[in-house]
Formats: C-alpha cells, sequence, structure tokens
C-alpha cells in the first residue's frame, strides 16, 4: 500500500522534473471513481448547479416592451444586488437574525455547556436518565416545537394562562425572544451532547492527577475540561450561527398565532415572500447575499477560534 | 503517559496528608460537597421540566376531548380519550394525515438509507485512497457544510421548473440525498478506525476493493453509519423550507408541511385545532423510538465529528 502511494503523491503535487517516468497511475483508480461518483453527482446537480443557477439569475432583470409587452429576462449586472441593498426589509430581518443570533447562541451554547460539565462530574446521579431527558427536544421537528410552544403562550389557551394573560408573548416587542426560547429548548440538548462525548474522550488520568493535587471540580471544570472541549464548542457554534441566520419554520408558524411576525420577519422568509411575488431574480440576489453572509460568518468565526487556540 | 502522570501526583497527596493546611479542610469537605451536590442537582431537575413539561403538556392534551382542552388543567390528565382522538385524526379527510407520515418516512427513511451509503462510501474513498485532487474534492465538499440548506431551496426550485418537475416526489427526495457533513463524518471516522493493514490483508486474499468496503469497512464504520444516518434522517424530517416551495399537492406533502397547513387554518376552520395537537404528538413518537433505540450507537459517534 505504501510503496504506490508514495510514488503517486509525487505527480498530484507537480509535474516537476522528479517525473520520469512514462505515466503513474493512480492505485485502484476505478474504486476510487465508483466510491465518490454517487456522491460527487447528486452533490453537482442538488448543490453545485444551484448555486451557479442562482448567482446567474440574480444577474437578471425582467424588461417589458412598454407598458403591455411581453416580459424579457435581460442581463442586468448588479441591478439586483444593489435593489437587494435598498431593499429595507430585507435588512431590517437581518438585523432582527443578528440580535437574534448574538443572545441566542451564546445563551443555547451556556447551558449546553454547563449541562455537560455537571453531567460530566461526579455530582450528579442518574445521568443516562438526565441525559436523554434533555434530548427528547432534539426530536420535535421545528414546525411541532413552534405550534406546541404558540399553544403554551398563548393568553388564553395556555397552561400557564396566570402567566400569559399578563405578559404578552407574542406581542411585537416579545415575538422573536419567545421564538428564540423554542429554538433554544430544540437545540439545547443536542448541542450538550456533542459537549459531553467530546468530555467523555478526555482520559480519565487527567483529572486523577489533578484531583490529587487538590483541585475542586469547578477548577477542573473550568482549567481542564472547558479548554479541552473547545473544538467541540467551536463546531457548535457554527452549526448554530448557521442555523440562526436560516431562521424559517419557527417565525413562519408563529405567523398563525400571532400578527407581530411579518411576512419579511427572517431574511428565509424575505426570500419566499419575495419569490412568491413573484420576483424570482431579487429573491435569488437575496439568497446568494445570505449564502455568502453564512460562509463568511462561519468561516470568519472558524479562523477566529483557531487563531486564538494558536496563541 | 498514565504512568509518569499519576505516580508524582500519588506522592504528592502521601506528602501532603499530615499537612495542616490539609487535614484543616478535611472536616469541611463532607458539606461542601453535598451542598454542591444539592445545587447540582437542582439545576438538573429544573432543565429536566423545563425539557419534558411541553412534551408532557403535548401528549395530555392528545388525550382530552374537545371540550376539555379549553376547560381543564393543561398538565393534568382528564378523560383519556387518546385512542378515539387518534382514531378520529386518522379518518379526518380521507387519512390525509397518515398519507402525510408515510410521505415523511419514505422522505425521511429512504432518503437518509441511501444518503448515508453514498456519504459513506465519498468518506472512505476520501480517507483511505491517495489521488491527485483528493484535498481539493475534500475542501469542496467541506465548504458545503457551510453552505445553508434552505440558501439552495429557491434555486433547486427554479431548475426543477425548468425541467418541470417542482410539485413532485423527487422534487424533494433527490435534494434531501446530498449531506456534505455526512462525508466529512466518515472521513474521518474512516481513517481513525479502518487500519490499512486490514484493507491490504483483504486485498492479498484476493478481494475486490468495492467488496472490501461492503464486507469490512462497513462493519467497522457502522456507529459512524448510524450516527449520520440518524441525523440526516432528523434533518430530513425536519425539513420545512424545500417542501415548502416545491410542493403544491397535499397527497405530497410530509407532517411536518401538513401540520402547519392545518394550523395556519385554524381561524377559519376551529375543529381543526384538536387534529393539529394530536397529530403534533403522533408525528413526534416515530423519532423518539428511533433515538431510544439507536442510542448506543449515536451516542458514541456523535462527539467523533469535533476530534480533528
Amino acid at each position: 500500500m505504501t510503496a504506490p502511494s508514495i510514488a503517486t503523491a509525487a505527480p498530484a503535487r507537480g509535474t516537476s522534473p522528479i517525473a520520469k517516468k512514462p505515466r503513474l497511475r493512480v492505485p485502484h483508480a476505478r474504486s476510487v471513481l465508483i466510491f465518490l461518483l454517487p456522491f460527487g453527482v447528486l452533490f453537482a446537480l442538488f448543490y453545485l448547479l444551484p448555486i451557479g443557477y442562482a448567482v446567474y439569475q440574480s444577474l437578471l432583470v425582467v424588461e417589458r416592451d412598454g407598458t403591455f409587452g411581453p416580459p424579457v429576462e435581460v442581463f442586468g449586472g448588479l441591478t439586483q444586488y444593489i435593489a437587494v441593498f435598498q431593499n429595507e426589509a430585507f435588512w431590517s430581518s437581518v438585523g432582527r437574525v443578528l440580535a437574534f443570533g448574538i443572545v441566542q447562541v451564546p445563551v443555547m451554547l451556556g447551558v449546553a455547556l454547563v449541562l455537560a460539565l455537571l453531567l460530566d462530574s461526579p455530582l450528579v446521579k442518574g445521568k443516562k436518565f438526565f441525559r436523554l431527558a434533555y434530548f427528547v427536544p432534539y426530536a420535535v421537528p421545528g414546525v411541532i416545537a413552534a405550534i406546541m410552544w404558540g399553544y403554551l403562550y398563548s393568553p388564553n389557551l395556555s397552561p400557564f394562562s396566570a402567566l400569559t394573560s399578563e405578559v404578552s408573548f407574542l406581542s411585537p416587542d416579545f415575538v422573536l425572544w419567545s421564538i428564540a426560547n423554542v429554538v433554544t429548548w430544540v437545540y439545547v440538548g443536542y448541542n450538550m451532547l456533542i459537549i459531553y462525548s467530546s468530555l467523555l474522550s478526555i482520559p480519565g488520568e487527567i483529572y486523577e492527577a489533578a484531583k490529587l493535587d487538590g483541585a475542586s471540580q469547578l477548577q477542573i471544570a473550568l482549567r481542564i475540561k472547558i479548554p479541552l472541549v473547545v473544538p467541540a464548542i467551536t463546531l457548535t457554534a457554527i452549526f448554530s450561527i448557521i442555523g440562526t441566520l436560516q431562521l424559517l419554520a419557527e417565525p413562519q408558524v408563529f405567523r398563525s398565532f400571532t400578527s407581530s411576525v411579518s411576512s419579511t420577519f427572517t431574511p428565509n422568509m424575505a426570500v419566499y415572500a419575495t419569490s412568491a411575488v413573484p420576483n424570482v431574480n431579487l429573491a435569488a440576489a437575496m439568497s446568494v447575499v445570505l449564502a455568502l453572509a453564512t460562509f463568511a460568518m462561519s468561516f470568519a468565526f472558524l479562523k477566529f477560534t483557531q487563531r486564538k487556540a494558536e496563541k | 503517559m498514565s504512568a509518569t502522570l499519576s505516580a508524582p501526583a500519588r506522592r504528592g497527596d502521601e506528602d501532603g496528608t499530615p499537612d495542616a493546611s490539609r487535614s484543616g479542610r478535611k472536616p469541611r469537605a463532607p458539606r461542601e460537597k453535598l451542598m454542591s451536590r444539592t445545587a447540582a442537582m437542582i439545576v438538573m431537575v429544573v432543565s429536566c421540566f423545563y425539557f419534558l413539561l411541553p412534551v408532557w403538556w403535548l401528549f395530555v392534551s392528545s388525550t382530552k376531548s374537545r371540550e376539555q382542552f379549553g376547560s381543564t388543567n393543561g398538565f393534568l390528565l382528564a378523560d383519556f380519550n387518546l385512542f378515539q382522538n387518534i382514531g378520529d385524526l386518522f379518518a379526518y379527510n380521507d387519512g390525509i394525515y397518515l398519507r402525510w407520515m408515510l410521505n415523511s418516512v419514505l422522505y425521511a427513511g429512504a432518503g437518509a438509507l441511501i444518503g448515508t451509503l453514498i456519504s459513506a462510501m465519498a468518506g472512505y474513498a476520501l480517507a483511505k485512497y491517495r489521488f491527485p485532487g483528493r484535498e481539493l474534492v475534500f475542501n469542496v465538499v467541506l465548504g458545503g457544510v457551510l453552505v445553508p440548506a434552505t440558501a439552495l431551496a429557491l434555486p433547486l426550485f427554479l431548475i426543477f421548473s425548468q425541467v418541470g418537475a417542482t410539485n413532485t416526489f423527487w422534487s424533494v427526495f433527490l435534494p434531501s440525498l446530498v449531506n456534505p457533513f455526512g462525508v466529512y463524518l466518515a472521513r474521518i471516522y474512516a481513517s481513525a478506525s479502518v487500519p490499512d493493514e486490514l484493507l491490504e490483508a483483504s486485498r492479498l486474499d484476493g478481494s475486490g476493493e468495492v467488496r472490501t468496503f461492503f464486507t469490512i469497512a462497513r462493519k467497522l464504520m457502522t456507529p459512524a453509519l448510524v450516527t449520520i444516518f440518524l441525523f440526516q434522517f432528523v434533518a430530513i424530517w425536519n425539513n420545512f423550507f424545500l417542501p415548502l416551495i416545491m410542493l403544491r399537492d397535499e397527497s405530497l406533502f410530509p407532517v411536518t408541511l401538513g401540520l402547519y397547513t392545518w394550523n395556519s387554518q385554524v381561524n377559519q376552520i376551529p375543529e381543526i385545532r384538536t387534529y393539529v395537537i394530536i397529530g403534533a404528538f403522533v408525528s413526534i413518537i416515530p423519532l423518539v423510538i428511533a433515538f431510544l433505540s439507536l442510542q448506543r450507537f449515536w451516542q458514541s459517534g456523535l462527539g467523533s465529528g469535533s476530534v480533528k
């Protein structure tokens, strides 16, 4: 295995003078192709092609010959992007999910981290039960969770009506945070499990040494455990950032409980509402902006934490 | 590693026992421990209520008749009408609810099964073979992890409408098969758990590469495969934007989209509210069962994503 693979590694790096031999064959090229082809084809068709097509559509504008002429799509350069940047509804939806993310993601990951550390500490009994109990909401789809909480928030149908008739959880000022609670409820257990399984992979001897040195459980958690699970927290943070910018199902469901959620409440809802107008080209430009922003933010976050870890 | 670390530590402890400062702390320790134990358990139990009460409420509500839903305490059982309610739900509108459940099982079950297989094959190839462009392929796939799936929903709709295939089963099913994160997980897991020596040995035994994957590597990768399957299953089951944008025909809806449309009709058709609640309860049962029965697999596989 090793001998032929080293030989093939060379031409891959560059066709430098070393490549004197006629042509080096990749070992098992056919099998590699068989393994990669199904995913590759589907990835190209349903990932790369849509991205390309969205970019293409976003560069078109619809023009008419006079007022009653047939609509024609013509190349419009960055016209749609200018329209996106001037679209106030879109930007207020972006502002809304950013505010949402800045508050909800740290709260959710903080709770997940605390619960994971408690589960991993010797202080807690019945770990297996708690672990499963916390994970149950993850099995509830966002749409269903939003329907459930919609009833729990409602002023007259809620079992907490003593509270919900006083505090209006569905008012325009409050509804964003009511949605944040739904998202937190669903995902805390999932994130907790990712962090917890990363805690389990830390070898026990490390704690033994610290314990015998007189470190308390809190010190062990702060000084040893948290630094070692930073990669897991980074992973959950990236997924949470992506999820936040994609927010759609929960607010869309809340529209049937309250009028405080507009049809352009989040960027994805704005895309949906715009495509239904129909203004497909503008919606495509919004999709591209949103995808780029998501990509950039999670990439920047990844680089930022990597640099911090190197220091 | 363990020997070098624990030996000096143990010695330090023996030295420390007669030390005044340590022996002075000793009697206080049990009470402190009891306090932090109690505090920890309080946090755990309170969180437990937060996570489980809404589900309990949903269960209790689906056992109640329409009249009792509004008039009795939401957390306490009244007359137990669960099975009659489920019967009504399944009969409503020519059994459209069962159709939705079946659709969801098909989209998510078959989609995750095929999706896991192709992710595993791709991840395995990226882990175990050297070929030109391997890193490039992997980086493109990794970039795919960071592209939000909902950003693809609209362009996918546009493409499918170009070929006249919107509002079909395939328009939701095919895009769901692609799971770049699954490839990433499979690659990490394959390079950690499938030893090269084993592949070499099976090559000497005359086994073809593809056969080796299906007989040997697949078994070694099982925890990762179950994890990929389960999370792709959940992702497809929960998917909302793609079916929302693709489907018009009610009989193709997954259960999430179906319940969403019912819920938005509650103001016009008030009796539908009961069906929304019972339908929501019934729809989460399959996932809860799947997670509970497969937990020994996914709990071990879940951590592998963050290991570098």
